[in-house]
């Protein structure tokens, strides 16, 4: 008999860790249409690529460790962390940079540390940052939404541009890629231009960039409805968001000629995927009530303090590992008073 | 009626699944031909037999005394034949065995005279807590506790409230909603000879929202003792499990904190269960000792649920099979509730003063399935009622980390199961909680043994070296006085030889 019939109690809730990863999933369908639909198909056929090589590294891993297959293949754990990744690559990534970034998440980031839930850093933006260390040309190679609803891409064409390295017109990456507004608006600000005429161009939308405000906003919603379903806690993402506000707010204020709006660190880059579904992993998260915000707010600002100060253009991913590294510190001092005590 | 003034945290809204067991009134069990008594069913030193085998003896006499301070009397619930005093298998989680009386009943149910009632107020606080002492009474909600102890605050404590438990959350359970239900004067008769016991003004009872006919029962028997019975309320407080532990019932009636490892009376509070009241008040103003009580069968495998008046002693199948049980002989059941209650298997276990349920079959039972690994998601921690951290000390339970656990104040869970309910993971948190639990204690014995070793140890070697020193004192003073004797000796030989001397000197002259 196994031990949760030996010893009260005999109930059980209906949360399953299976159950948590498909809401997960469920929630951002929205946001990965929304993708489809300013960048082209190609996304799906990088995510089918990572999932296809997640569950065999993880198989392979489970495998060579000695553990049941079928639990652990089914949590969906290695799913997520493959969907997550694939939607971080840029449009177009060659299948060999997926199945790298994958294999790492899976082999290293997770395993070697004894799998689900053992491992302190999330899969997924570990292998997301040793590509963009390893493939930094790779990994910037941004589509430009302008160029792309000139010259659409299909489905065969994506496929050709990632299995084979070329774009179906013949024209090389080089010539139509270009970079992400959170880049653009980083480098201009350095040539000294004004932050509201950089967001005059082309790559820009109504408040940050084109295309990429509504993917976060899509992806925003899909967290709200994971807070609603209880699968994640308000905690992270909303710590997250209001540290960035505040800090992006006060040296908007403080020079705005110098700095983008608050709503444009809001709405860009991968603000909204890692302020819900990254930030929010409970593994490599806070577990605390006190802790959860603690380790929002400071992703949240990290991730300011990288975009606007540091070498890279997005600093989420780069926010969330350091962040990971000081859980176990943040968990220690943010215990809840017990009862009585 | 008067409204809860605080909360908890966390807790669970459980699907109480009461109906199955509430459609017919209280029913009492037939007479079992054997009767088996354990000598322990409260907590505390088991009581010692007064009766040999052979013996005759009446419904309701005194068949065990109580052996020490926290002990109790133990009565025969009916008349019959004591048949044998050995070890027999005792409804325990750990299926062992345990002193019991075994009482052969002949059929005849002849009451022993009971003592003529008297009106208690002319009895002294010590008097009723003596009655209640040989009355059998222990804490009726599930715990076994002597309930005359916790009507004895002691001179340094003054009782500000009594509150009489009659929340009852956990699933399944309605025994105490039936004693309320049908039973109200004679929990009112118990709240009377408490409230005098422990010259306490301030009484609520509290009933969770889910039993409504038990709220107006309640309501309806206060009001007809309006002058009796002054500043007694019903308190409805919302249903959510679990509230009915002492606790959390105490934060949610009153808004304060019992301290950590402390008792409810350093607040000025005491807590009874409704049953138990109902077994003061026939104990003091019926003079009846407490025989039997309300057991719930019920459970999905239960054809016949409901609430029977049981003597203590019938065998636990008796009564399974009274309700239409499906269950295959040997078949565990549980004895309690789905959420704190435990595993048993053997037909012939008896009821014993706790047993508030048997429950052959739950809905939403924990899966067959392995666990999975944590996945920190914290789901625990937000429904724990006492703001631990669960999957931390899960982690130190499992790495046998115990001076972790304490860190975590493992000492402080209450065991209600809400942690392992909510898990995504499906971990038997309170499982481990308990090994834990169980190996900190062992290991404070085990100290608490080398400490002692090490005291008599150290005592022995000063005693040694005490023994040592006195022993070289004597034989100094030994010697100084053989030193002593030898020279007076000498001294005395030397002025007898110079006498000696000087008389012959003398002769000579």
């Amino acid at each position: 008999m196994p031990l949760s019939r030996l010893s009260s109690p005999f109930l059980s809730g209906t949360s399953r860790v299976t159950l948590h990863m498909l809401q997960l999933l469920l929630a951002l369908v929205p946001a990965v249409i929304a993708i489809v639909y300013f960048f082209g198909p190609s996304v799906l056929i990088t995510m089918t690529l990572a999932i296809v090589t997640a569950l065999l590294a993880e198989a392979l891993m489970l495998k060579l460790r000695d553990r049941p297959l079928k639990p652990f293949l089914t949590d969906g754990s290695a799913i997520v962390t493959a969907v997550l990744l694939a939607i971080a690559l840029p449009p177009l990534a060659p299948w060999w940079l997926t199945v790298v970034g994958i294999v790492f998440a899976i082999v290293f980031a997770k395993h070697i540390y004894g799998g689900l839930g053992y491992n302190p850093f999330n899969p997924a933006m570990v292998a997301y940052v040793l590509l963009l260390i390893s493939f930094p040309l790779e990994m910037t190679t941004w589509l430009p939404i302008a160029a792309l609803s000139e010259n659409p891409l299909d489905f065969s064409g994506a496929l050709q541009a990632i299995f084979n390295g070329q774009l179906v017109s013949g024209l090389g990456f080089d010539t139509i890629s270009g970079a992400t507004p959170l880049d653009a608006m980083k480098t201009q600000i350095g040539l000294l231009q004004h932050p509201s005429s950089i967001s005059q161009q082309p790559l820009f939308g109504l408040f940050a960039g084109k295309g990429w405000e509504w993917i976060n906003i899509w992806f925003a919603l899909g967290g709200a409805y994971l807070i609603y379903r209880r699968v994640i806690s308000w905690h992270i993402p909303v710590a997250l968001l209001l540290a960035l506000i505040s800090i992006s707010l006060m040296t908007w204020l403080i020079a705005p000629e110098t700095t983008a709006s608050p709503l444009f660190h809001l709405l860009s880059g991968g603000t909204m995927l890692g302020a819900f579904f990254i930030a929010t992993d409970p593994v490599t998260a806070a577990t605390t009530v006190k802790g959860r915000i603690v380790f929002g707010a400071g992703v949240g600002l990290l991730t300011y303090i990288i975009r606007v100060w540091g070498g890279y253009p997005d600093g989420i991913a780069f926010a969330v590992l350091i962040m990971n590294m000081l859980v176990p510190l943040i968990d220690y001092y943010t215990q809840p008073k017990v009862y009585g005590a | 009626m008067t409204k809860p003034l605080g909360s908890f945290p966390g807790g669970l809204v459980l699907d109480g699944q009461k109906k199955r067991s509430t459609y017919d009134a209280i029913r009492k069990t037939p007479l079992s031909k054997k009767l088996i008594l354990p000598l322990q069913q409260h907590i505390g030193a088991a009581s010692t037999p007064i009766v040999g085998i052979g013996d005759k003896v009446l419904k309701g006499q005194k068949i065990a005394r109580a052996d020490g301070h926290v002990s109790v009397y133990l009565h025969a619930p009916s008349s019959g034949t004591i048949t044998a005093i050995d070890e027999q298998p005792i409804p325990h989680p750990s299926g062992l065995s345990a002193q019991c009386i075994t009482l052969e009943t002949d059929g005849e149910d002849r009451w022993i005279d009971l003592a003529d009632t008297v009106d208690f107020t002319s009895l002294s606080e010590h008097d009723i807590r003596q009655k209640i002492r040989e009355a059998g009474i222990v804490g009726l909600g599930g715990a076994g506790f002597p309930s005359f102890i916790k009507l004895n605050p002691g001179v340094h404590h003054t009782v500000e409230t009594l509150i009489i438990n009659g929340v009852e959350c956990e699933p399944y359970i309605t025994c105490d909603d039936m004693i309320m239900r049908e039973r109200a004067d004679g929990i009112l008769d118990g709240i009377e000879v408490m409230r005098y016991a422990l010259r306490v003004n301030n009484c609520v009872i509290v009933i969770e929202d889910n039993k409504p006919e038990a709220i107006s029962a309640m309501e309806l028997a206060l009001g007809r003792r309006q002058t009796k019975l002054q500043n007694t309320t019903v308190v409805v407080i919302p249903t959510r499990y679990p509230t009915g532990s002492e606790k959390q019932l105490i934060q949610v009636v009153t808004g304060k904190q019992v301290p950590s490892q402390g008792l409810p009376i350093d607040i000025g509070i005491v807590c009874h269960n409704v049953g138990t009241s109902y077994a003061i008040g026939r104990a003091i103003t019926h003079g009846e000792p407490l025989i039997s009580r309300i057991v719930t069968v019920t459970g999905t495998d239960v054809k016949h649920a409901g609430n029977f008046e049981t003597l203590f002693g019938t065998p636990m199948h008796e009564l399974l099979s009274f309700c239409d049980t499906h269950r295959e002989p040997n078949e565990p059941f549980i004895l309690g509730g789905p959420m704190m209650g435990y595993n048993l298997s053997g037909d012939h276990l008896p009821i014993t003063k706790t047993a508030n349920c048997i429950l052959v079959g739950v809905d939403n039972a924990a899966p067959k399935t392995d666990p999975l690994p944590c996945i920190r998601c914290g789901e625990c921690a937000t429904a724990c009622p006492v703001s631990l951290l669960p999957q931390q000390l899960y982690w130190y339970s499992r790495s046998k980390d115990l001076e972790k656990t304490q860190q975590y104040n493992l000492m402080d869970c209450i065991e209600c199961g809400c942690c392992s309910y909510v898990c995504p993971s499906k971990i038997p948190l309170v499982h481990y909680f308990r090994f834990a639990k169980t190996e900190t204690m062992n290991q404070r014995v085990e100290t608490q043994k080398s400490d002692n070793a090490r005291i008599r140890h150290d005592n022995r070697l000063e005693r040694q070296e005490a023994e040592k020193k006195d022993k070289e004192k004597r034989q100094r003073q030994r010697k100084l006085a053989l030193a002593a004797s030898k020279a007076a000796k000498q001294k005395a030989e030397a002025e007898k030889a110079a006498a000696n001397q000087t008389q012959s000197d003398n002769q000579e002259q």
